[in-house]
């Protein structure tokens, strides 16, 4: 990958996953280093939602190795959840808890995981509220908000827990276009103030305006990995240049 | 008149058709039926009812709740003896009934939530055994459960002349006629005790307000339950010690065939109270199953994700949404276990039905009133019931848009 960007965070080593008779990764091995910021795309079924979802242990692989901040993830519970402590990760589907405030969405794991005081908590979750742009939204439920809103919201909550890594699982998949951008734009804000940036996604806007590194995905495997201007422009495989042309028509 | 001109074809028609013919019209002609109907229903019920007595030579009235009823009862919260009333037996049934209802609904909801929570436990033997507890204890008839533990169980313990001399006076004995205790009297000083329990009971409840003021301000928890309950227990025990033990127990002394004094929690409550806790947690653990898988799975990743714990997961994501699931069948279910409750008379627990609509029934023979009474308290208990979980049903309702 880039080189020259300070140590490794996360070093994926020949990663393999089946769910019953279908094989979602078929031995991926990545590294990330810390402040870069990795773009994953590729068909549905190709494993790359698998593949991030390894990284926090919401899936378990069948073999191969992950080490997150020099930690091995094994079964080891405590392991785990210091890494997620350590990892913030955006679903598709928001995934904010419907019973809490926005304010309380941002607060719980810091009361309850961090361990900060509920001011503190508060404070920290205000600074991020803002920084997405919807401070004012605070005292509401998710069920009150837009779609686009919950989503930036969902960031916030995450980056609330200060992680040294972000996972953005297709972020923008479940929104109506026009709130599109004002997700991708929290998102850009985050990436370019050098939060290590793990995204699956197919905006390749935002990839080509953030992405230190392009990954193409296709059956499990990683069929193409290199910086955004090469990909782009020059893809070697086929694969990727059917792909690209398929997304980027439309 | 214009509306007739706008609508010519309803000028034909008569009041009634055109009644028929909206939707609101109709709605309301089936209502005025079925209103006539049950009203017609009760009258005849009613005026059944009367001439039969009338043909028997009763006469209704609720005065016979101040004659002596005459016979006794095994177990009684309130003072009673073989010449109190009717009126003091119905309450002494009553509180029965409520004692086993009340904490069968307490023990068969925490018994419930952690089967239900174990059942959903990625621990394959601990799910398994969960899951056997409620197939097993759901499909079988809860008569028979009942009569399995007091027959099969608890009738079987030894009996008191088994275990005691005769003579020989003992302080607590689990045995076939029940939970034998001295009885408790206390003693000058015995208040400071209580005043003691108060305090301590205070003194957590400003402990445990400080310690969330703590965690607002510095993030620190404190633990409270602990220091509470050691609190709650162990003040009030050190101010017992202190004041050399003002309290009298007055222990039951085994006579010929039977002990005599002491206080007895009769068996048939733990055989009725324990059947219908284990048969009832088991319709709720379901419930809380149904409940927690409810909720998507997206939640659980989204607080793993964040670094929380599987059992703070459950506690603050999971639970409190599926409590919005759980709340309505688990109303019933309180319901339930307090109609089958009336169950106890078929192992002569002294509860409302085996006392007052049994022994007081057939002894007076005033159908209609005692009927009418032990009904109506089933359904104000159960209205009480459903009112007081409405209430935080309402609670727990997700704000949407």
């Amino acid at each position: 990958m880039v080189t020259g960007k300070g140590e490794k965070i996360i070093e994926i080593n020949n990663l393999q996953k089946s769910f019953g008779t279908f094989v979602a990764l078929r031995g991926v091995s990545l590294n990330v280093r810390k402040g870069e910021r990795i773009v994953i795309c590729g068909p549905s079924g190709s494993g790359k939602s698998t593949l991030i979802r390894c990284i926090n242990r919401l899936e378990v692989p069948d073999s191969g190795s992950i080490v997150v901040d020099g930690v091995a993830l094994s079964d080891d519970v405590k392991a785990i959840e210091g890494i997620r402590r350590q990892v913030g990760m955006v679903f598709q589907q928001f995934n904010l808890f419907p019973h809490l405030t926005v304010l309380e969405n941002c607060t719980l794991a810091q009361i309850w995981v961090a361990k900060r005081s509920q001011k503190a908590a508060e404070e920290t979750a205000q600074h991020y509220l803002e920084r997405v742009h919807i401070p004012e939204q605070m005292h509401k439920y998710p069920g009150q908000l837009s779609g686009g809103q919950q989503q930036r919201v969902a960031i916030a909550r995450a980056l609330c827990m200060e992680p040294k890594v972000m996972l953005y699982d297709e972020p923008t998949s479940a929104l109506d276009p026009e709130m599109i951008a004002e997700v991708l734009d929290v998102m850009v804000e985050f990436a370019e103030s050098g939060m290590t940036t793990v995204c699956v996604t197919h905006e390749m806007g935002f990839a080509r305006k953030v992405a230190d590194c392009m990954i193409f995905m296709d059956e499990g495997k990683i069929v193409e990995a290199s910086d955004p201007n090469t990909f782009f422009t020059k893809p070697k495989s086929e694969r990727t240049k059917l792909f690209l042309n398929q997304i980027l028509e439309h | 008149m214009s509306e007739a001109v706008d609508h010519p074809y309803r000028e034909r028609r008569g009041v009634l058709r055109g009644l028929w013919a909206s939707r609101k019209g109709r709605g309301l002609i089936y209502q005025v039926l079925l209103f006539s109907v049950l009203l017609l229903l009760i009258l005849i019920l009613v005026s059944n009812a009367f001439y039969n007595m009338e043909q028997r030579g009763l006469k209704a009235g609720f005065g016979f709740l101040n004659r002596t009823a005459g016979f006794g009862i095994v177990q009684s919260l309130v003072s009673y003896e073989e010449t109190s009333t009717y009126g003091r037996a119905f309450v002494v049934a009553l509180l029965n009934t409520i004692l086993v209802a009340s904490i069968g609904v307490v023990l068969a909801t925490m018994l419930g939530f952690v089967i239900g929570v174990m059942r959903l436990s990625p621990n394959w033997m601990i799910a398994r055994i969960a899951t056997i507890y409620v197939e097993t204890f759901r499909n079988i008839p809860l008569l028979l459960q009942i009569l399995f533990w007091y027959v099969a169980i608890l009738k079987p313990l030894p009996a008191p002349i088994d275990l005691f001399q005769q003579g020989e006076s003992f302080f607590l004995s689990f045995n076939n006629r029940g939970l034998v205790f001295a009885t408790p009297l206390p003693q000058a000083g015995f208040s400071l005790v209580l005043w003691a329990l108060s305090l301590a009971v205070l003194a957590s409840i400003a402990w445990s307000w400080y310690a969330r003021r703590r965690q607002l301000q510095k993030g620190d928890q404190l633990p409270v339950l602990w220091p509470c309950l050691a609190g709650i227990v162990g003040l009030p025990f050190a101010v017992f010690l202190l004041l050399g033990l003002p309290l009298d127990f007055v222990p039951p002394v085994m006579a010929r065939f039977t002990y005599e004094g002491g206080s007895t929690v009769v068996i048939e409550f733990f055989a009725l109270l324990w059947a219908l806790v284990i048969y009832t947690a088991a319709f709720i653990a379901d419930i809380v199953r149904a409940g927690i898988q409810g909720i998507p799975y997206g939640q659980s990743e989204a607080a793993y994700s964040l670094g929380l714990k599987r059992t703070q997961t459950l506690k603050l994501v999971t639970i409190p949404q599926a409590l919005r699931i759980i709340i309505p069948p688990l109303t019933s279910q309180y319901l339930n276990l307090t109609k089958n409750s009336s169950l106890a008379a078929a192992i002569a627990y002294p509860d409302l039905v085996s006392v007052f609509a049994g022994t007081a029934l057939s002894q007076t023979g005033r159908a209609i009133e005692i009927m009418f009474m032990t009904l109506s308290v089933y359904l104000s208990l159960s209205l009480l019931t459903s009112l007081a979980m409405n209430i935080y049903q309402r609670r727990t309702q997700l704000v949407e848009r």
